[in-house]
C-alpha cells in the first residue's frame, strides 16, 4: 500500500488483535453431577494470559472446541482461584463434544464477557437469591463468593426450585450453605418423590415464608424467564424496588462482543450490556413475549 | 488514519467525456476501480472496463416488490440508476469472512492442543465510484458498530481502511426512496473522498458533466492532479436545484422524530399480526439493507481434521434459529421476527449506536418479494396513535 494523503476513512486507532481469538486451556479436573452436568476446572496453557481472564462472578467465557464450535458458559469458580471453572450442561452439539473430554484435554477460552452480579453493591445488605431449574450455575459462584466473605453480607436466603428431585444438582452445596449462620435455604420441587423431604410446588409459592426488609435487601434471580417474571411481581408487592432486583438473562450468542446481533433484547445486547440487569433497566422490554 | 476536510473548497467541473481520466487517475494511485454496472437485470458495483467508461442511458423503475432497469434512447446520464440490490456493505462487512485459522496437532479426536491465528483480508485498495448519500450514511452507521464500540473488529477495519469513496449525489429519486425524511440525502455531506453531481447541462456551452468536490486530503490531491477548471456558477445553481427537486419529489417518508417512542409504545399491536400474514421471513430485506449487521460465526473443519477455519457469515433476524438457544426459541413466530427487525432498525438502534439503523435507501421495499413497505407499516401503527 503506497503512503499517500489519507482518504475518508473512519477516525480512531484500530487495535490489531482479534477479540475472537481463543486461548488454549487444559482441563485439570472434571466433576460430574448426574448424566448431563459437569464442572470443568481449566488452566490456561500460557500462565501469562491469566490476568486477562480476571472476572467478576456472573461473567462468562466463550468455551471453544476446535473444529466444532463455541458456547457461552458462565464462570462458576471463585475470582481468587488461579484455575477457571465452568459448569456445563449438555444441551447441544458443542456441549455434547465437551462432555467426552476429561483431564489432559485442551479447550479454547476467550473472555471474560458481560458484567457480574452486584456483589459490591450488596455488601452489608441482606441478599435473597432466587433460582429455578438447572439455571443455578451462573449464581452459585456468587453465593460461594459471599460465603467466603461471610462477614461482609447480612442475612443470605437461597430459594431454589427444581422440576423433579433429580434436577437438584450440587445438593451438597445447598446443605453446606444451610449450615451457615444467618442463612436460610429453601428447596422445592414440582414433582416430589418418596424421599424428597423439602418443600413442594414452584419456587414463587414459597416467598411468603421468606422474611425480607425491602430497604436492605438485594435480590439476585436466575432461571426461566417466566419464573423471574412471577418473582418480580411478588417482590414488587413486598416493596422491593426494581433497582434492587437483578436478573441474569440467557440469549443466543455467537461473538460475545456485540457484533453478531443474536442476543438482543430491545436496546440491550445481553452479551455486553448484561447478562445481568437490574429490572429497572430492562423496563418495558422484559416480559414482552417474543421480544 | 484521520478524517480531515479538504483544504481546497472550490468545486470543480468534470466534463462527462473526462470521466475516464478520473478512473485512470484512481488506477494510477493503485486502486481497483468499481462502479455501477448493470448485471443480470440489476445494478451492482463491478470492475469498470479498461477504457474507464460507463455506459450511459440506463434507468431504473422501482416499486414495492418490483425492480427493472432498461436503456433509454436519447438518455446519456451515466449515473441514471439510483441503486440496485447491492449496497457497498459487502466491501467492508463481507458476506463471508474467514476470521481465524485453527491448527490442531495430529492426534485424533477433540481435546487436542491447537493454535489459532487471525486471518486478515487482503489489502487490495478499492475505489468505489458512484456511492449514494444513503450508502455513505449507512457506512457511518456500520463504522459505529464495528469500529467505535468497545471491541473494534480488525477484519472490518482492514477493509474499511483501503476504500476510496467517490460519491454521486442523487438528483432523481426512485419511488421507494425516502432519504430526505431520514436526513441522510440526497446530497452527500460527509464521509467521501470525492463527491460528484451529474448534470445534463451547466458546463461551458451547456455541456453535460459533473460538479466535483473533495472531502478528504486524498480527494483533494486527486482533483488537483486532474487540473480541472472551477465549476461554472450555472452548474452550481443547477446542482442545488437538482437536490431540492429530488428531495421534494420523494414519494415516501418516515416520521423520524416520532419513531422510537411510537414503536416502543406499540410492542403489542394488531399490525404485527397482520404483517406476519404477508411476510415470508425470507430475509431479503436484511440482505439488501446497507446497515444490517447480524451474522453467524461457525467452524468449518478441514476434511483431515487437522485444521479448521472460523468463518463469519451474514445471517438475519428473520432466520428461524436467530434467537434460538438449546431447545428454546425466543422468537419462534414471524410476527416476533418482523417486530424485532423493524423496532431494532428504527428505534433500539438509536439507543445502541446513537443513530437510526435506517438510512432511507428503500431497498427493503423494492426487494421484498411480497412488497412489504416499512413506511406503510409505520404509518399503520401511527394511525392508531395520534401524536
Amino acid at each position: 500500500m503506497s503512503a499517500g494523503p489519507s482518504s475518508a476513512g473512519p477516525p480512531g486507532a484500530i487495535r490489531p488483535v482479534s477479540p475472537l481469538l481463543p486461548e488454549p486451556a487444559e482441563i485439570v479436573e472434571k466433576r460430574s453431577f448426574g448424566a448431563d452436568l459437569h464442572a470443568f476446572r481449566l488452566r490456561l496453557l500460557d500462565p501469562a494470559a491469566r490476568p486477562r481472564f480476571d472476572f467478576q462472578p456472573g461473567q462468562f467465557n466463550m468455551v471453544y472446541v476446535p473444529g466444532v464450535g463455541e458456547v457461552a458458559i458462565s464462570i462458576s469458580s471463585d475470582p481468587d482461584d488461579a484455575d477457571l471453572e465452568h459448569t456445563i450442561r449438555i444441551v447441544g452439539r458443542t456441549t455434547a463434544v465437551i462432555e467426552r473430554l476429561g483431564p489432559g484435554d485442551v479447550l479454547g477460552l476467550r473472555g471474560p464477557y458481560g458484567n457480574g452480579w452486584p456483589l459490591q453493591e450488596a455488601r452489608f445488605k441482606d441478599v435473597l437469591v432466587v433460582t429455578g431449574g438447572l439455571g443455578c450455575a451462573p449464581v452459585s459462584g456468587a453465593i460461594d463468593y459471599m460465603f467466603r466473605r461471610r462477614a461482609s453480607y447480612g442475612h443470605i436466603t437461597v430459594l431454589h426450585g427444581v422440576k423433579k428431585p433429580a434436577d437438584l444438582v450440587h445438593a451438597s452445596r445447598f446443605e453446606a450453605w444451610r449450615r451457615q449462620p444467618d442463612t436460610t435455604v429453601v428447596l422445592t420441587t414440582d414433582q416430589p418423590d418418596r424421599v424428597w423431604r423439602d418443600r413442594t410446588g414452584v419456587v414463587t409459592e414459597h416467598f411468603e415464608e421468606v422474611e425480607l426488609d425491602p430497604s436492605r435487601t438485594v435480590v439476585l434471580i436466575c432461571g426461566p424467564e417466566v419464573m423471574m417474571r412471577y418473582a418480580i411481581r411478588i417482590l414488587r408487592r413486598r416493596g422491593v424496588s426494581d433497582d434492587r432486583i437483578f436478573v441474569s438473562l440467557e440469549r443466543n450468542m455467537h461473538c460475545a462482543v456485540g457484533w453478531c446481533g443474536h442476543c438482543q433484547l430491545g436496546p440491550e445486547f445481553v452479551c455486553k450490556d448484561g447478562p445481568i440487569f437490574p429490572v429497572r433497566r430492562l423496563g418495558r422490554f422484559f416480559g414482552v413475549h417474543g421480544l | 488514519m484521520s478524517h480531515r476536510r479538504a483544504e481546497e473548497p472550490t468545486p470543480r467541473w468534470l466534463a462527462r467525456a473526462e470521466l475516464p481520466r478520473l478512473v485512470a487517475a484512481l488506477r494510477a494511485h493503485g486502486h481497483r476501480v468499481l462502479g455501477p454496472v448493470v448485471h443480470e437485470g440489476s445494478l451492482r458495483f463491478d470492475d469498470l472496463p479498461a477504457s474507464g467508461e460507463l455506459p450511459g442511458g440506463w434507468r431504473d423503475e422501482q416499486g414495492p416488490g418490483r425492480y427493472r432497469v432498461s436503456r433509454r434512447a436519447g438518455e446519456e446520464e451515466v449515473f441514471g440508476v439510483v441503486n440496485g440490490a447491492g449496497s457497498i456493505k459487502p466491501f467492508v462487512f463481507a458476506p463471508r469472512e474467514p476470521l481465524l485459522q485453527i491448527e490442531m496437532d495430529a492426534r485424533a479426536g477433540p481435546g487436542r492442543p491447537f493454535r489459532a491465528e487471525p486471518i486478515r483480508p487482503d489489502a487490495e485498495r478499492i475505489a468505489l465510484l458512484g456511492v449514494r448519500a444513503c450508502d455513505l450514511a449507512a457506512l457511518a452507521v456500520q463504522d459505529r458498530i464495528f469500529l467505535r464500540d468497545r471491541f473494534p473488529d480488525p477484519s472490518y477495519a482492514a477493509r474499511r481502511g483501503r476504500l476510496f469513496l467517490v460519491a454521486v449525489g442523487c438528483t432523481r429519486a426512485a419511488p421507494t426512496c425516502f432519504c430526505a425524511s431520514m436526513d441522510t440525502g440526497p446530497r452527500p455531506h460527509a464521509g467521501f473522498d470525492l463527491a460528484l453531481t451529474e448534470l445534463g447541462s451547466g458546463g461551458p456551452g451547456g455541456t453535460a458533466g459533473f460538479v466535483a468536490r473533495a472531502g478528504s486530503e486524498a480527494g483533494a490531491a486527486l482533483l488537483a492532479a486532474l487540473a480541472l477548471d472551477a465549476a461554472p456558477a450555472e452548474a452550481l445553481a443547477g446542482e442545488e436545484a437538482g437536490y431540492q427537486a429530488c428531495a421534494a419529489g420523494m414519494q415516501r417518508a418516515l416520521p423520524r422524530e416520532r419513531l422510537p417512542g411510537l414503536l416502543y409504545d406499540h410492542l403489542e399491536h394488531p399490525r404485527w399480526d397482520e404483517v406476519a400474514e404477508r411476510c415470508l421471513s425470507c430475509a431479503n430485506c436484511t440482505l439488501v439493507c446497507p446497515t444490517c449487521f447480524c451474522h453467524d460465526v461457525r467452524d468449518e473443519p478441514a476434511l483431515d481434521l487437522q485444521g479448521s477455519v472460523r468463518v463469519r457469515q451474514w445471517s438475519s433476524c428473520f432466520d428461524v434459529e436467530h434467537a434460538q438457544v438449546h431447545g428454546l426459541n425466543f422468537r419462534p413466530h414471524i410476527r416476533e421476527r418482523y417486530r424485532q427487525w423493524l423496532v431494532h432498525k428504527l428505534a433500539s438502534w438509536i439507543d445502541q449506536f446513537g443513530s437510526s439503523g435506517c438510512v432511507g435507501c428503500g431497498r427493503c421495499i423494492t426487494w421484498c418479494p411480497v412488497g412489504i413497505d416499512l413506511t406503510e407499516e409505520v404509518a399503520a401503527i401511527a394511525a392508531t396513535s395520534p401524536p
